[in-house]
């Protein structure tokens, strides 16, 4: 589904008045690749590269060198308008579900908003946008009648509620989580987790699910890889990476986890 | 999930519900409307006024030396000036002067500044140190003194009196706007519009500027009595509008020798701007409130 091969991204430095900034790395040569229909799991801490990867992916930033290809195309040799209609297929959920959506447009056009700028690809005209609009937010179990709020109306679970229907909205292969429930609070992070894995069931979506919370990981991922400053540390199916760690890194972030039992 | 009342499914566009929802907001508040009827007026009156002056002739630039400096009466409610023309007469025809004037500088004003602003702060780069450093040029010269100039450049008339002034004010709206775009450009939504796929002109008209209309908004309104004053200034100062064209910066300047004798000559054409201030800017505290959803009181 997507590939990433020795992904690196280096920021650079700023020669200012009162001293120079060295050139930040990001990220240094990760590889990955996420299979068709999977749940992969991506933890680090603050500051790994985490969010640095999904922009890149999103192409919403260059890697400074390494390609990334989904489905085989690879985004840095697309046309611009190519681009755009790729952007279709993959989507993201943001951490923040306050900030992520825009205060002055109504649910109703916060959803349709994809729908209306890929119309060329997904071919539905105002009145079809509004239904599957209104279809959409019964799917993340919102029903119709929120169309026409506004979001300073909903509470923090229900907008990343209209997030997922967002990203839902032009029929995506994929869907980045950039940390989608740790804005949240915990009873309502587990609601927010049963749905996206109904979603993922449902539609048959691929999921690049970002984190720092091991237990969601682990409750949610098939693989998972670790980050640790811009490097890939460890990487393989999420059971054996808990239940035999090979590195020092996932040894010491796994005893450090408190004991939750998950039934 | 619960904490909301689930609202009776509406079969209307989600555009109309808003618009309808705003108006109705807007009419819970008394100074809003109070405004927007004081704006209502001071607009029918600089249409109309002309027409609905009880004493046209002296509109003209007739005068009545028999009956100089009448106090208010019956027959002439704001008195007569100097040269017995009707105070009233006067203030209403100019209304059209001041008004439209103040509204055209403030318009182009908006446009070309929030256009430039826009601009430098989404394009950045070579884009903004060009726009503003052109900004930061006209704000260095006073803008009166610059409007001044390009009056006398342009030769006197009220549309090149606008546009004199509108040069001397867009600098702000740009300046404001710009700030504004920088800030917006970062937030989240920004780049969720980006990751959609939006095109930068949809980002721009569709995400960034509908989250800076209040600030442009409010300053409209409080620019809006300025606007009317500048337009006055250069009247008083001679450089507008001239007699007998009526203009309440021109009426008041000519009246202020005759303070404070002769109050109504000057106090009439004074109300009127005061009237017409304080209409815009409640007019658009209460636009603020309507159009910024979280502002809501």
């Amino acid at each position: 589904m997507i590939e990433i091969e020795n992904v690196t991204k280096i920021y650079p430095g700023r020669r200012g008045m009162f001293g120079e900034q060295p050139p930040v790395t990001a990220l240094s040569d990760v590889s990955l690749s996420v299979r068709p229909g999977e749940s992969f799991g991506l933890v680090g801490e603050s500051g790994s590269g985490k969010t640095t990867l999904t922009r890149c992916i999103l192409r919403l930033e260059a890697p400074t060198s390494g390609r990334i290809r989904f489905d085989g195309h690879d985004f840095a040799t697309l046309s611009p308008a190519a681009l755009r209609a790729m952007r279709a297929r993959i989507q993201i959920v943001f951490q923040d579900p306050f900030a992520s959506l825009n205060p002055r447009m109504s649910v109703h056009d916060i959803v349709t908003e994809p729908m209306l700028i890929h119309r060329a690809t997904l071919g539905l005209n105002p009145r079809a946008q509004t239904e599957r609009a209104a279809e959409l937010l019964d799917l993340v179990g919102l029903g119709p009648q929120y169309l026409h709020r506004y979001p300073h109306e909903f509470s923090g679970g229900q907008r990343q509620r209209i997030c997922i229907a967002r990203a839902l909205a032009p029929n995506p292969a994929m869907v980045l989580l950039d940390e989608p429930t740790s804005a949240l609070d915990v009873s309502v992070q587990a609601q927010v987790l049963n749905l996206l894995g109904d979603l993922q069931t449902r539609l048959g979506l691929t999921y690049l699910f970002i984190s720092h919370d091991l237990g969601v990981i682990r409750y949610v991922c098939d693989r998972m890889a670790l980050i640790l400053r811009g490097r890939i540390v460890e990487q393989g199916e999420t059971q054996a990476v808990f239940e035999t760690p090979s590195s020092d890194y996932a040894r010491m972030l796994i005893s450090a986890m408190p004991e939750v039992a998950f039934d | 999930m619960t904490d909301i009342p689930a609202p009776p499914i509406v079969q209307e566009s989600a555009r109309s519900l808003s618009m309808r929802r705003a108006l109705f907001r807007f009419r819970q508040s008394h100074l809003s409307m109070l405004g927007a009827a004081l704006v209502i007026l001071v607009l029918v009156i600089a249409v109309l006024g002309p027409w609905i002056a009880p004493y046209p002739d002296h509109v003209a630039g007739g005068v009545d030396t028999a009956n100089r400096f009448k106090p208010p009466s019956w027959g002439n409610p704001f008195g007569t000036n100097e040269l017995g023309q009707d105070v009233l007469s006067l203030v209403l025809a100019g209304t059209r002067v001041s008004v439209l004037a103040g509204l055209g500088v403030v318009v182009i004003g908006t446009l070309v500044g929030t256009l430039a602003g826009a601009v430098a702060g989404f394009a950045g780069g070579w884009w903004d140190e060009i726009l503003m450093r052109i900004s930061d040029l006209k704000l260095t010269v006073p803008g009166l003194i610059l409007a001044m100039a390009v009056a006398a450049a342009l030769g006197p008339g009220i549309v090149n009196m606008v546009i004199a002034i509108s040069l001397s004010w867009w600098p702000g709206y740009a300046r404001l706007v710009r700030g504004e775009v920088l800030a917006k450009k970062e937030e989240v939504f920004v780049t969720a519009a980006r990751a959609i796929g939006a095109s930068p002109a949809r980002i721009l008209f569709r995400h960034i500027l509908p989250n800076i209309v209040s600030p442009i908004v409010v300053k409209m309104s409080l620019d809006m009595g300025f606007a009317i004053l500048t337009v006055a200034s250069l009247g008083f100062i001679g450089i507008g509008v001239r007699p007998p064209t009526p203009e309440w910066g021109t009426l008041l300047s000519v009246s202020r020798s005759y303070m404070p004798d002769f109050w109504w000559t000057a106090m009439f054409p004074g109300l009127a701007m005061f009237v017409a201030i304080f209409g815009f800017n409640l007019l658009g505290d209460g636009l603020r409130d309507v159009l910024d959803p979280r502002a809501r009181r």
